[in-house]
């Protein structure tokens, strides 16, 4: 097996054939489990109109946002854009194009899009903007907005670990949107906290097989920046005020 | 609206605490819960102990427990709204596309979440201000659709006063029909096929005092109005 390895040396070599207004599914969920190695290997590169698909936009001066801000990407689709001033400022001069999609729908749309399914009837959105222009149907007595599936040409995805088959595990929330992005892409890019031999994840425990994945790379340390630190205090231990 | 509508502050309006526990007394034990950003995540700290609910965020966790200890707190484990949170015994963390489905497909039993307006038939606005930076509507949309049960926990008029329980929304919607309970600092509404019944008013209010801050048409519950005391 070791000639068919999907691992690349560099985050820079597995983005190597990511060309100007590729279409990019990029996952994460705010700053938790997004492909940060990757992200700043584009930036490097400096490709230029992309259109990402990607549930934020990430902050001013982190994840996408570093895109944003080298005015690298032309279209994002994502269902919420908050807490970003460089997004905003493109948005409003209309240097950025911008497809609000409904969570659901959004991690829907990419779902069929990896299982081959062109559209799908949801409930989501009806009677508000989300449907205008849509075909919308009954069944069963309620009404339904037909979805169109969503594919790109890389998907960009964070695991915790690979191994150098594909095979792909997540940590805790920093699953979210990556597996279902990882099966919609014509080439999708897995980056990784460690590399662990073949056979050492139980078969039963692996969220990505390796079908899906063309190449792995090891991004060694990680930012894990935090957007909210939230804590509570601990009860004192001596047990006197 | 005229100037001289402008309301002084009602005496005996529910804080957003109260407001937040009057909510958490419709949850009842073994529900799956979803609480939204604001006053219905302060909710959570209003469910007795001893009583079973289990918090999904959709994000992709079912049984959500509180914030870590400093230092305890994982980049990898957050919440919808981005903050660090920890899992409960028994949790399950999943893949944005499951939780979804979960959500979609009914099985969170209630959706507790704000609101920038409510109307008479249930319709939500809480993600536009036409003009205004625009967000997104996150999971909202998807939440409202999905739920059985949609509770709105809102102030029930705009710091100037205006009305937000009306009868038609005037922002976007989120969704249509989805909104069975509506929970505000002076009132619980309920929702139903024959219009938005009162069934509970902060005590000192009367029933023509509520509806001189409410454009929506309000109905007396046929079983009474009880006094509202989280």
């Amino acid at each position: 097996m070791k000639d068919r390895t999907k691992l690349v040396e560099s985050a820079l070599d597995a983005i190597a054939d990511i060309r100007d207004d590729a279409v990019l599914m990029v996952g994460g969920f705010g700053l938790c489990g997004i492909p940060e190695h990757l992200i700043e290997a584009l930036r490097v590169k400096g490709v230029k109109g992309l259109t990402c698909i990607s549930n934020n936009a990430g902050v001013d001066d982190f994840g996408l946002g570093r895109l944003l801000k080298t005015g690298q990407v032309r279209k994002m689709v994502s269902s919420y854009v908050g807490e970003n001033k460089t997004f905003e400022r493109l948005f409003l001069d209309g240097s950025l194009e911008v497809e609000l999609v409904p969570q659901g729908t959004l991690a829907e749309r990419i779902r069929a899009g990896g299982a081959g399914i062109p559209a799908f009837y949801t409930p989501t959105g009806v009677g508000t903007l989300v449907a205008e222009g849509k075909e919308t149907k009954i069944f069963d007595g309620r009404e339904y907005v037909l979805e169109r599936a969503l594919k790109a040409d890389f998907a960009l995805v964070k695991a915790r670990r690979a191994d150098s088959l594909g095979n792909l595990q997540y940590d805790f929330t920093a699953m979210n949107f990556n597996p279902a992005m990882a099966t919609a892409a014509n080439i999708t890019l897995a980056e990784v906290e460690e590399i662990v031999a073949i056979g050492e994840m139980h078969p039963a425990t692996i969220h990505t097989p390796g079908i899906y994945v063309q190449r792995v790379v090891c991004g060694g340390t990680y930012e894990k920046r935090i957007e909210q630190r939230t804590v509570r205090a601990r009860a004192s231990a001596g047990g006197s005020q | 609206m005229s100037t001289t509508s402008k309301v002084s502050p009602i005496p005996g309006v529910l804080s957003r605490e109260a407001l937040a526990r009057r909510a958490a007394q419709e949850v009842r034990a073994g529900m799956y819960v979803n609480l939204g950003i604001g006053i219905p995540t302060l909710v959570a700290n209003e469910i007795p102990a001893d009583k079973h609910v289990v918090l999904q965020s959709e994000n992709g966790i079912l049984g959500m427990g509180p914030f870590p200890f400093e230092g305890e707190e994982r980049a990898d484990l957050i919440n919808a709204g981005k903050q660090t949170v920890t899992l409960v015994p028994g949790a399950s963390v999943f893949s944005s596309d499951a939780s979804f489905a979960m959500i979609r497909g009914g099985h969170v039993d209630l959706t507790i979440l704000g609101a920038m307006e409510v109307s008479e038939k249930g319709d939500l606005a809480n993600w536009m201000i036409p003009g205004k930076m625009v967000k997104g509507m996150g999971g909202a949309m998807d939440l409202v659709a999905g739920s059985p049960y949609v509770v709105v926990v809102m102030q029930h008029c705009a710091p100037d006063g205006s009305p937000k329980v009306l009868k038609n929304c005037t922002l976007p919607l989120t969704g249509k029909k989805v909104v069975k309970k509506v929970i505000t600092d002076r009132a619980v509404l309920e929702v139903r096929d024959e219009g938005l019944f009162v069934l509970e008013i902060i005590p000192g209010m009367t029933f023509e005092e509520l509806e001189a801050c409410t454009e929506a048409h309000l109905k007396k519950s046929p079983t009474g109005i009880k006094e509202l005391r989280p």
